[in-house]
């Protein structure tokens, strides 16, 4: 519903070039490990945000479970690679086609649930899903899998001496993530999540195959997830449940999108760029991360932003659109 | 797996999973009744919980105060607090989008507990030396004292909230209000004060569960949690807006959550409690004694 106008015509494509340009230029400028880091962090969250905004913010289901998916393509890859050598690009692949499965899976029952009914599923799945993998051995249980170093290579998906290429790597998926939510927004099945979501009976009475697309979305949605997953996994080379499969990564996902705006192509995008480096800052002057200092920011930030502008950031500087 | 544990084992399991069961129901009601009068969950219902037990055990840390004293001022402390978010943020949501009225009791239950956090660190803190402690035999079966008290207590205390719907004058215009707004507005009833008093009622309800949680159970930031968790499957199983079913729904969980304990493992009792959560989801979605 909302769209940014200003993107549209000479002057939208002129300052896409621009943004894109002050991308791909950035490492060079801000030559920090740490500053090179953080915009990794905000582009993988900003991709996180958006493919859950194609399900939630698009088609209005609000799942608080995308840990989920997340979990399903680091541990997928990983595991592939860990127990048969394989290359960690098919085992993204891999977990890409896990995790729709799976999406389709958990989708086919809880996509009957309305409103608060589908939430609460998500979160009972997420956790579901976090005790089985704690206590799966085959997995690595509790203590998790630490990855085996490689020689840096594109192909193998590891990058020591240099850390650039994770940077460009992810700067693409997030160019992906957005390209095809661009495409979703301007054909029929963006008509149609937006349809579902304002009012399902409406859409079905028109002819809308309601669940059919409630469940492209989470396909769409959890693919991106999992490719992230793949990628936190060889980035950080280390995964345990606590880190793929916590409620509190669900909760970063929605809460990046909410404040951002939800149903919005910019919005996750401005809300990882505004929220990742205020994170970052306040666990550096607040204490650690045990103190959660963050976290009460984001609460009082979503509570916030649902009450007082429920359209998110992008809704106060965004024109309407019809 | 599958191991059938020997019957005293289960005998004993069943019965403080029913005890159990009742701290549940009067947690649960506490949701239902809110959903049932304005259809929002209170995502911030295991914070408040929360927060009634870190009231207890400050309570007893600062004051030397027994949890069980501090049963009213826990009741008091959340009624206000429910009062105030209905009032603050509630107020201003409803009839919103489904997005707002999701993200506003989430956020402040994200708030409320890394609050707690920041504030009081994630350590685990018990009380150490209550009045009411140790086992206790009923019928040749050994339980816990403490647990024992609390279940009583939130019978009694789900009995109160039963009855002052039921049978007096601001319950039944409670129970009109949460039947038809506009209509109950016609008539005279203030809908904001229901409305408020509805979260004060229902907040004040894991107040009294919270001060006896406090007693035996350990407390911590993310305590709220898992008993929101189990919270909403009571509430869905007993049928969204009933506090009746939340009973019936809360004895019923307490004894799967130990049963799927003692039959599988440990680790997967609370596995078994959400799986029952989809099933009934998807086989009743209006619950045992749901309306809806």
């Amino acid at each position: 519903m909302t769209a940014l106008r200003p993107v549209r015509g000479v002057r939208g494509i002129a300052l896409l070039a621009m943004v894109l340009l002050a991308a791909l230029a950035f490492p060079w400028v801000f030559r920090l490990p740490y500053h090179r880091d953080l915009a990794i962090k905000v582009f993988l969250y900003a991709m996180l945000a958006q493919a859950w905004n194609i399900l939630a913010g698009y088609c209005g289901q609000i799942s608080l479970g995308h840990a989920v998916f997340f979990g399903t393509g680091a541990y997928t890859s990983t595991v592939l690679q860990m127990t048969w050598g394989m290359n960690p690009w098919v085992g993204l692949l891999a977990g890409v086609v896990l995790a729709v499965a799976l999406s389709l899976l958990i989708g086919y029952p809880c996509f009957r649930l309305r409103g608060h009914y589908f939430a609460i599923a998500t979160i009972a799945i997420g956790e579901i899903v976090q005790t089985l993998a704690i206590n799966w051995d085959f997995i690595g249980g509790a203590r998790g899998l630490t990855l085996t170093i490689q020689k840096d290579s594109l192909l193998a998906f590891q990058f020591h001496t240099s850390k650039y290429p994770y940077y460009y790597i992810m700067l693409g998926l997030l160019t992906l993530c957005l390209l095809v939510s661009w495409r979703i927004e301007r054909t029929r099945l963006g008509y149609y999540l937006r349809a579902i979501r304002e009012d399902p009976e409406a859409a079905a009475s028109v002819g809308i195959p309601v669940a059919k697309y409630k469940q492209i979305a989470m396909a769409i949605s959890a693919a991106f997830v999992a490719a992230g997953g793949t990628f936190y996994a060889q980035y950080v080379l280390y995964l345990d449940p606590d880190s793929v499969l916590p409620l509190s990564l669900s909760i970063l996902v929605c809460v990046l999108g909410v404040v951002g705006g939800t149903g919005t192509l910019w919005g996750p995008l401005v809300g990882a760029a505004l929220l990742i480096p205020l994170s970052e800052f306040t666990r550096i002057t607040l204490g650690g991360t045990g103190r959660a200092a963050d976290l009460v920011i984001y609460g009082a930030l979503l509570t916030g932003v649902a009450v007082f502008q429920p359209a998110g950031l992008v809704g106060l500087i965004g024109r309407r659109q019809g | 797996m599958f191991a059938i544990p020997p019957p005293d084992v289960l005998i004993q399991g069943i019965l403080s999973g029913i005890l159990m069961g009742f701290v549940y129901a009067l947690i649960a009601a506490g949701l239902s009744l809110i959903f049932g009068l304005m259809e929002i969950v209170n995502f911030a219902h295991g914070e408040f919980l929360m927060l009634s037990m870190y009231t207890a055990f400050w309570m007893y840390a600062l004051f030397a105060l027994d949890p069980l004293l501090s049963v009213p001022i826990c009741a008091a402390v959340l009624f206000a607090l429910g009062w105030l978010s209905y009032a603050g943020i509630i107020r201003r949501i409803l009839g919103g989008p489904m997005l707002a009225q999701i993200f506003a009791t989430f956020g402040l239950a994200i708030f409320l507990r890394s609050a707690a956090q920041f504030l009081w660190t994630p350590d685990f803190r018990q009380v150490g030396e209550a009045w009411i402690q140790g086992p206790v035999r009923i019928l040749g079966i050994s339980v816990g004292l403490p647990q024992v008290v609390a279940s009583a207590a939130c019978l009694i205390a789900f009995g109160i909230l039963y009855w002052f719907i039921t049978g007096t004058e601001t319950g039944m215009a409670l129970e009109a209000t949460a039947q038809d707004r506009q209509a109950a507005a016609l008539m005279g009833i203030n809908t904001e004060r229901m409305f408020a008093l509805g979260w004060g009622l229902g907040s004040a309800c894991v107040g009294v569960a919270g001060a006896f949680l406090a007693s035996f159970f350990y407390v911590f930031p993310h305590v709220g949690g898992l008993f929101a968790l189990i919270a909403y499957v009571t509430v869905a199983l007993g049928g969204f807006g009933s506090v009746p079913g939340s009973l019936v729904a809360g004895v019923i969980i307490g004894v799967i959550e130990v049963l799927g304990g003692l039959l599988i493992a440990p680790a997967f009792k609370y596995v078994a409690v959400f799986v029952l959560y989809l099933i009934v989801v998807l086989l009743r979605p209006q619950g045992l004694l749901g309306k809806f």
